[in-house]
């Protein structure tokens, strides 16, 4: 598989902060890319990197192959662009501006236009001043849906949308991908993200720290065990990737590492199992931890 | 008193929003006014002198529709006179800025939906606009009424509240107009044809009569201050009619205010098409900047054609005075007082298209900062291109206004029209530098690019009031306006104006150069 994004190394700084710090990203061409972080993490100003709009200040970056800061034009030609908080001008109508957006990329497919419009309710003849956040968001995505592109960079895209719209969205990133276009997806969504997202970047402070497929991700997170056992338990404590322990006779709940279930199901077997539940990592956990992480990281370091 | 909760609050925070763009309103404008005695006393020293500038003042129709009759030979009065409409004009258009930013402004952008959710009375945000408009208005006053009081203590407070009560008039006429429609620009434009229209009046009505007294002039707020004649009989009632006209429109604003939900405007705003036929950075530049040139292009016509149908009057009463013939000569040239004359309108024409190439060329900053170039740039348009569009509008247009403004002149004067042409072209390329400084301190400075406003304004006032106050050359030397040829009148220099062409090519060349290289802004 070829790549459509790789970026190495990335740094950007605005003057004493740094919003970048050696960010690497590799998106697979074809696949939905979740692109997740906490506020201020360096989301957007690594989506603007990619876009040309910001030159980094070292590392490389290429996307579908060219530098994005040297090609931005014949990049550009290839990606369609939603930012996350999307500004029309007052005097033109939402449907001029998609046809903008299209005739500059040399034309965009007028039946598909009528057809997103009808799908996300969009009345296109209103004034950019009377838009609602969601309605001006509708247009930026009509226009990039619309447009035969190889890459979408979308950015928080469905922060302004009703959960219907929100649905039409996710069925035409459904359709993107069967087409086998390459989606980056900045989102806060976990739901989205869970449904949508082949693989997923997680980044902090500038710096991936996380990346990988949803399965690889929950593997790397921690169980939870509640067992009824027929003996007193045994050696749970020394047992490796053990957390939380807590014993109550016959009772034990615990909290263990994915990758070290293995053992602790043995463990318990050899006491004899009455009843057992175990119930494993969401997402939700999973991007928590990373969010908490950066809480805990921010009040560690010295005022 | 809920209504108003917060509003002392409010203004608090809108006087430290203005706090750079009022005292600098307020200081031009107040430097206008008090640099004009000294001027005129120079130029009008003794009583026969000035009797004489008065006499010929009011036996000229064109001359009293540009400044009104003069209504008595004091300094003192003569100030009020010279400068009074253009004070009265200056205070309306701060006033109605100020009001239409901290209204409808607030409720276009969003910004006011999250102060009135908060423990904000819902007369508060238009009281607190008014009141930094009064705020304002009354410094000015103050500063007027302190500037002049050596000159006629009594006369100086009349002609004082007469300037801000001009503005106040406007200050709640731009609060009427900011409730009736949906956008800020639209309110501001509406003021404005209001503020012209006042003007229109009040020069027709002098033109068809003297002394002020036609219906016309009463009819507009300019003419209530003409006719409070300070330092000339001080009749304090006329201030009376600025004052009422404030208060009724101001309780017209608070009306209508009551009668709308926040974000709301009486005037509908249209659908428009579902379809667009714009494909590209430079038609999308054009269509949004049509407006602003057709209303420039109309302004540079007309103005042209007023003022080319008095040189021929303004020469007869000139050339009797050789303080004001040397003025006009050091704005104009040396030849006949009527090509001096001509020459520094041309000039005066050049110093606004100055304004016009600024604002063309910050449409770019506009653009970028409110995020709207982003998804532009996102797509297949270079930096260039979308640069190009609205550089062409700016710098071709420039050419375009000055030709108009040639054109009105012509017509106007009846004569020499190649003469005239050549004299407004020639303005050309020092307008193109003015923009190139434009273009310059956005491509390389863009968070500063609002600072060509500055250089655009320094250019107008060295131009306009610097020959007056005798300034030394080096200071005058700064704009580039001062190394035109003064055309028609003087000999035609290739020499400056093909440096000022290629100053300006530099400077652009150079904010592209920046452009290409940073990062976007926004």
């Amino acid at each position: 598989m070829t790549k459509a994004i790789t970026v190495r190394g990335l740094h950007k700084s605005f003057g004493r902060t740094h919003a970048l710090d050696g960010l690497d990203l590799t998106v697979e061409a074809g696949e939905v890319h979740g692109f997740l972080g906490p506020n201020g993490a360096g989301k957007s100003t690594a989506l603007r990197v990619l876009l040309g709009l910001l030159r980094a200040d070292a590392g490389a970056a290429q996307v579908l192959g060219r530098d994005p800061w040297r090609d931005a034009v014949e990049v550009h030609r290839r990606i369609a662009y939603v930012p996350g908080d999307v500004t029309l001008w007052r005097n033109l109508s939402g449907g001029e501006v998609i046809d903008l957006y299209g005739r500059l990329r040399g034309g965009l497919d007028a039946r598909r236009r009528a057809e997103l419009t009808e799908r996300f309710e969009l009345d296109p003849t209103k004034k950019g001043r009377a838009y609602s956040k969601g309605n001006r968001q509708k247009v930026a995505l009509v226009a990039a849906f619309a447009s035969d592109v190889d890459l979408l960079i979308l950015d928080e895209p469905t922060s302004g949308l009703d959960p219907l719209m929100e649905d039409v969205f996710r069925s035409c990133v459904e359709e993107e991908r069967s087409r086998g276009r390459t989606v980056l997806l900045s989102s806060h969504l976990l739901s989205e993200v869970e449904q949508l997202c082949d693989r997923v970047s997680i980044i902090r402070r500038g710096r991936t720290v996380e990346s990988g497929s949803l399965a690889d991700l929950r593997h790397l997170t921690r169980t939870s065990v509640t067992a009824e056992l027929a003996g007193p338990p045994d050696g749970l404590a020394d047992l490796p990737g053990v957390h939380d322990l807590d014993v109550q006779g016959r009772r034990v709940r615990l909290q263990v590492d994915t990758d070290r279930l293995d053992g602790v199901l043995r463990s318990l077997t050899a006491s004899g199992v009455r009843s057992l539940t175990s119930t494993p990592p969401t997402l939700e956990e999973l991007f928590l931890r990373h969010y908490r992480d950066e809480a805990t990281d921010l009040s560690e370091v010295p005022a | 008193m809920t209504a108003l909760a917060g509003t002392g609050t409010l203004l608090r925070f809108s006087l430290r929003r203005d706090r750079a763009l009022l005292p600098v309103w307020i200081a031009v404008n107040a430097l206008m006014v008090l640099s004009m005695p000294k001027s005129l006393a120079g130029l009008y020293g003794t009583a026969p002198e000035r009797a004489a500038l008065m006499r010929q003042m009011n036996a000229d129709g064109s001359l009293r529709a540009l400044v009104g009759p003069v209504f008595d030979d004091s300094l003192g009065a003569l100030t009020a006179w010279r400068v009074g409409v253009y004070a009265g004009v200056l205070a309306a258009v701060m006033s109605l800025l100020v009001v239409v930013r901290h209204t409808r402004d607030e409720e276009e952008s969003g910004r006011q939906e999250l102060l009135s959710a908060g423990a904000l009375g819902r007369r508060a945000p238009l009281t607190a606009a008014l009141l930094t408009a009064a705020t304002a208005n009354a410094v000015l006053a103050l500063l007027i009424t302190a500037g002049l009081a050596a000159l006629g203590a009594r006369g100086a407070v009349v002609f004082g509240l007469g300037v801000a009560g001009v503005g106040l008039v406007f200050a709640t006429a731009a609060a009427v107009a900011a409730q009736l429609t949906g956008s800020a620009r639209l309110a501001r434009g509406l003021t404005a044809a209001l503020l012209g229209a006042a003007f229109a009046l009040r020069a027709a009505g002098d033109a068809s009569s003297a002394g002020g007294s036609s219906v016309l002039t009463w009819l507009s707020p300019l003419g209530w201050l003409e006719n409070a004649r300070a330092f000339a009989g001080d009749r304090w009632w006329v201030l009376l009619l600025l004052a009422a006209a404030t208060a009724v429109q101001a309780a017209a604003a608070y009306v209508l205010a009551g009668r709308r939900d926040l974000g709301m405007s009486f005037l509908p705003t249209r659908p428009g098409p579902a379809t667009g036929r714009l494909g590209s950075a430079a038609a999308l530049a054009w269509r949004l900047q049509r407006g602003a040139v057709l209303g420039w292009s109309l302004a540079f016509l007309l103005t042209g054609v007023v003022y080319g149908g008095m040189a021929d009057g303004v020469a007869g009463l000139v050339g009797d005075n050789p303080g004001a013939r040397q003025v006009f000569e050091r704005m104009g040239g040396q030849a006949g007082i009527t090509d001096a004359f001509l020459a520094s309108m041309t000039g005066l024409m050049g110093l606004l298209a100055g304004l016009f190439a600024v604002s063309a060329v910050l449409r770019l900053h506009a653009e970028e900062t409110s995020g709207r170039a982003e998804p532009l740039l996102a797509g297949p348009v270079s930096r260039l291109r979308w640069t190009a569009g609205h550089l062409t509008i700016a710098f071709a247009g420039t050419a375009w206004l000055m030709l108009l403004a040639g054109l009105g002149f012509a017509a106007g004067h009846g004569r020499q029209a190649g003469s005239i042409l050549g004299g407004c072209l020639v303005q050309v390329p020092a307008v193109w530098v003015i923009g190139g400084a434009a273009v310059l301190l956005h491509g390389v400075l863009p968070r500063l690019a609002p600072a060509a406003w500055a250089v655009a304004g320094a250019a107008l006032l060295l131009g306009w009031i610097g020959p007056a106050l005798d300034l030394p050359r080096s200071v005058l030397g700064t704009s580039p306006f001062a190394h035109l040829p003064k055309l028609p009148g003087g000999t035609m220099q290739w020499p400056p104006v093909l440096v000022l062409t290629g100053v300006a090519a530099a400077l652009v060349a150079a904010g592209l150069a920046g452009m290409r290289r940073r990062d976007l802004v926004g």
